[in-house]
């Protein structure tokens, strides 16, 4: 097997704060290869943004400190100079984020953006890049390029600045797209188009993409893989079928459960996941941060289980044997009266 | 565009009108003013009052006098000093005028420099020790009394150490540029330097508060992930947006020195600029030249007032549509 | 599904800190405000205890001519106006400071009276003139700001144009204008006699020049506030003016007011100095920094202190209360907090 794009092993990230140290994302190891679209799936609070910022280290927080290897092409991000990451940002590894309002400096052009993008990387003349920023509008379907080109961010609707920022991503043809919560903030109608959009680039230009996200439903839409975070650890990851038609984790379970269905009959209640996410303060670690909410929790969630792959490159970190899961799983589906 | 503009001519007018009304009516109509009185002295007999009353036209009801007043200010232009008999308002404005145009254009550049530079400087430095450091000197330069410090400049320039660093200081006055640069900035330079004190401390903790704010948006984030250098985040995308601000700050300060703020300034460093001219005709209780003074500053404030507007228009595209 | 576990399922409610209490405890954590509240105690304690240090300290009024006077330093008594040494040895010059406690610590002035004692009172005057007209001027365009951004309408638009205006004329040429009308004789508002040398005429005064100055920013903060969902929900729910006022727009309004406080009390402090100054804002017998300035200014070659000390205590002044103020805005800023923490 070639070399993975991205080599992600062991990545800690926490923040100093006055009661201490606090992780936010925990030990995570995961690999991209080249063209392939991985879903990073989690709640608030999962670690799922603050590992991909890592990644690229955008974290401008003096009291965050990151460990751990990141290897891009075989190189170490964590460990490179300034200077060299920057070559790598927005050239190599480039990334959108949740909220297009906010994404861009409001007293410039689209393509006034677009152009410093590529000419911070690349020896074009001015005119050469506005000509490639109207192109690359084109090809993320605005219309009108050639004079949308000279628009300020406030002047598109927001699932035009979100193509806008997309265009701007691609703009140096990167290997590696990542994804913040590209459609969050977006009208579900614009969401699909935007996904769309996206699957279309990757096949044409090759990128991989990291698709963050909290909604299975975006993930089981575009990804080829599927990684699920809790309490910023992996509790589960594996080929998208896999996960989605056979999911291990009784976490998973929750999120699948929480997707109403669109076929047979109406359930009476959705089911939902009881309890609040895990607090990033909580210091009890040793164990399977899950086990509070679930149902199924006992002493041998403790200490922490690890990954552990049980059908080809599906892994999962669950201590509940194999065998029982799709029995636990169809049990856990069904909501229960509980009274509180 | 230029229903804009019009609209705002015609309020700018209006403004101007009332704040002319409103000088009259402090001088005139605050209860227990006499004019008369004040003019002829207080231990004045009954008949010079009666004179005063009847060659100044005091008699006359007030609207009558304003209008007569205004007539002559605006339209006649042959407004004459109730102090200096004969001598006319206007004239004495322009001749104060380039003495203020020298001492806040030279000290504009001076404090905009300074300003902007530690603003930056102390954006780039967050988290570190420069950042407080700058702006401790910010606040101090905001907080000295701008007269005292003169005063203070003026104890060190022409007395402690005038024989030794400050030789080269001139007396205290103004030298028109028609005697040569090399006088005319000598005279400036205290001042300027004085005058500047303040706004830098002013500038420069706006800026940095601006641009700090401006570093924590989303599309900081956005532009460092696009690869550029950490200057260039600074320069083209924190200070450009937080230009705004400044610009419009500058505006309206400037205009309002323009017509007379500075002076104080003047005042101690003996620049008969019109902020001088202005003080003295309120000690005299010389209502036309207050007439005309406050008049000047307040054309400059309101007219500062609207190209602000423009110019924030010109920098901030997200204002142009409304 | 709903899961059931052994454990406690619901999280236990915790008690959260409210929004004045989160700013209090942040103010109180950060060091530079809490030096700046301590040295504005010092100085007020020091000023309000002028009378004290004239008494009790130097014997001597600091109000009364003293150009007889005499002072005793170590057993040597001579005169409080000596003769001028320096230029052509005409006239008399007052004594310079002697850095001892209690006699003359920063020398006599022009009518042989403790400059030191005169700075304590002085600054009973510009503290007491700073903050009322600041409190004054808070209040006033809290009241002006919240009708006029609430109401909107004919109102707001009155309101707004008479702030345009008082705003148009500068700031200080008004302060200026009212002053050498009001100084020179009494105010008569109805059964109200201020007269000329009462305090209260620059405290009206400079309180209320500042008013569009806060007012407008209310205002806005106001108009925005109104069209809030939370406003709107309240609305919906029936609720009455006074009770929108009361419960969403005054706690939304008053630590915006709180920001202003010391930010205006320096202000006004200096422009009370500055017409002082000019001999338009404090007038004699009473004293205050700014006077106390401009009875230096006769003596600023020969007896330079007299001057710089006032000078001194504004700007040490100042520069606390503008320290305060940023320290007070991080503290009630939410924004600020989110940023600064992790």
């Amino acid at each position: 097997m070639s070399e993975p794009l991205l080599d992600v092993r062991d990545l800690r990230v926490s923040f100093r704060t006055r009661n201490g140290k606090v992780a936010a994302v925990d030990g995570i190891s995961f690999q991209v290869g080249d063209g392939e679209v991985v879903g990073l799936v989690g709640e608030s609070g999962s670690g799922k943004s603050v590992s991909m910022l890592s990644v690229l280290r955008l974290i401008d927080n003096p009291n965050c400190v990151v460990e751990g290897e990141v290897l891009f092409k075989g190189r170490d991000l964590l460990t490179m100079s300034d200077a060299e990451m920057r070559k790598i940002r927005g050239d190599e590894i480039a990334m959108i984020f949740q909220d297009p309002m906010t994404a861009l400096t409001p007293v410039y052009t689209a393509g006034w953006h677009i152009s410093e993008q590529i000419r911070a990387h690349e020896k074009v003349s001015k005119q050469a890049a506005m000509d490639r920023a109207v192109q690359l509008l084109d090809s993320v379907g605005i219309p009108n390029a050639k004079e949308r080109v000279n628009s300020y961010p406030h002047e598109f609707s927001g699932g035009m600045r979100q193509r806008v920022v997309i265009a701007m991503a691609l703009s140096c043809s990167p290997s590696l797209l990542i994804a913040d919560e590209p459609t969050t903030a977006l009208d579900v109608t614009i969401q699909a188009q935007i996904l769309e959009l996206l699957q279309n680039l990757q096949s044409e230009f090759g990128s991989s993409i990291v698709l963050i996200t909290h909604d299975m439903g975006v993930v089981s839409q575009v990804s080829d893989r599927v990684m699920v975070m809790y309490g910023g650890r992996l509790v589960e990851s594996g080929p998208r079928r896999d996960v989605m038609r056979d999911p291990l984790h009784p976490y998973t379970w929750g999120l699948m459960g929480s997707i109403p269905p669109t076929d047979g009959t109406r359930a009476p209640r959705l089911a939902t996941i009881p309890g609040a996410p895990i607090s990033a303060t909580d210091a009890d670690r040793d164990r399977c941060l899950f086990a509070p909410r679930c149902r199924f929790a006992s002493d041998s969630c403790r200490p922490t289980p690890p990954l552990v792959m049980h059908t080809p490159g599906h892994l999962d970190a669950c201590v509940l044997p194999l065998v029982e899961r799709p029995e636990r799983r169809r049990e856990a589906l069904t909501p229960v009266e509980v009274t509180l | 565009m230029l229903r804009f503009a019009l609209k705002r001519a015609v309020a700018a007018v209006l403004v101007l009108f009332a704040i002319s009304v409103l000088v009259f009516l402090i001088f005139f109509a605050t209860p227990g003013a006499d004019p008369a009185a004040r003019i002829a002295g207080r231990n004045a007999s009954q008949e010079t009052l009666a004179q005063v009353r009847e060659s100044f036209g005091f008699d006359k009801p007030i609207p009558v006098q304003y209008a007569l007043m205004m007539r002559h200010l605006f339209i006649d232009r042959d407004l004459t000093s109730f102090v200096n008999r004969g001598v006319e308002v206007i004239p004495q404005i322009k001749q104060a005028i380039p003495i203020t145009l020298s001492l806040v254009i030279g000290a504009a550049i001076i404090w905009m420099f300074f300003g902007i530079l530690m603003g930056v400087a102390a954006t780039a430095g967050r988290g570190s020790a420069v950042d407080p450091l700058i702006m401790i000197i910010g606040v101090i330069g905001v907080s000295l009394p701008v007269y005292w410090l003169g005063e203070v400049v003026n104890l060190m320039t022409q007395s402690r150490l005038h024989d030794s660093l400050f030789s080269w200081v001139p007396p205290l006055g103004y030298a028109p540029l028609s005697d040569g640069v090399g006088p005319w900035a000598s005279h400036l330079i205290m001042p300027w330097m004085t005058l500047a004190v303040l706004y830098a401390g002013i500038y420069a903790r706006v800026l940095r508060s601006e641009m700090v704010g401006a570093m924590n948006e989303e599309y900081v984030r956005m532009a460092r992930a696009k690869g550029i250098s950490e200057r260039r985040v600074l320069w083209r995308h924190a200070f450009r947006t937080s230009l705004i601000a400044i610009v419009s700050l500058f505006g309206l300060d400037f205009g309002a020195l323009i017509g007379g703020a500075a002076l104080l300034t003047e005042v101690v460093f003996g620049l008969q600029g019109v902020g001088k001219l202005t003080y003295d005709s309120l000690q005299n209780f010389d209502l036309p030249v207050i007439l005309g003074c406050v008049m000047y500053a307040a054309f400059f404030v309101v007219l500062a007032n609207f190209l602000v507007d423009l110019v924030y228009a010109l920098l901030d595209p997200r204002v142009r549509h409304v | 599904m709903a899961i059931g576990t052994t454990e406690v399922i619901s999280t236990p409610a915790t008690q959260s800190t409210g929004p004045w209490r989160t700013a209090w405890r942040d103010l109180r954590r950060n060091k530079v405000a809490i030096g700046s509240i301590i040295v504005l105690i010092v100085i007020f304690a020091a000023c309000l205890a002028a009378p004290l240090y004239a008494s009790q300290v130097m014997h001597l009024d600091a109000f009364t001519s003293n150009l007889d006077g005499t002072f005793t330093v170590g057993g040597v008594t001579g005169p409080v106006m000596e003769s001028s040494t320096s230029g052509l040895g005409l006239g008399v010059n007052p004594i310079g400071p002697t850095w001892l406690w209690n006699n003359f610590f920063l020398g006599a002035d022009n009518q042989g009276r403790d400059v030191m004692s005169r700075l304590l009172y002085g600054g009973r005057n510009s503290l007491v003139i700073g903050l009322v007209s600041a409190i004054l001027c808070c209040a006033l365009a809290g009241l002006i700001g919240i009708v006029s951004g609430y109401f909107g309408g004919g109102l707001d638009a009155v309101l707004s144009r008479g702030l345009d205006v008082l705003w148009a004329f500068p700031v200080y040429l008004l302060a200026i204008c009212l002053s050498v009308v009001l100084i020179n004789q009494s105010l008569t508002i109805g059964p109200i006699t201020l007269n000329s040398g009462s305090i209260i005429l620059p405290i009206l005064i400079i309180g209320v020049i500042y008013v569009p100055y806060v007012a407008r920013p209310i205002r806005g903060q106001v108009m925005s506030l109104r069209e809030r969902e939370f406003v709107q929900a309240s609305v919906g729910a029936g609720a009455t003016d006074g009770r929108l006022l009361r419960r969403e727009i005054l706690p939304n309004v008053l630590p915006t007011l709180i920001v202003f406080l010391p930010l205006m009390t320096a202000i006004n402090m200096l422009t009370e100095s500055a017409l002082s100054f000019l001999s338009i804002g404090v007038q004699p017998p009473d004293a205050s920094w700014g006077t106390i300035i401009n009875d230096g200014v006769g003596l600023l070659y020969t007896r330079p202190m007299v001057a710089i000390a006032p000078g001194v205590m504004l700007a040490i002044t100042a520069v606390a209360l503008n320290l305060l103020g940023d320290g007070v805005r991080d503290a009630l800023d939410p924004k600020a907090r989110l940023r600064g923490a992790v």
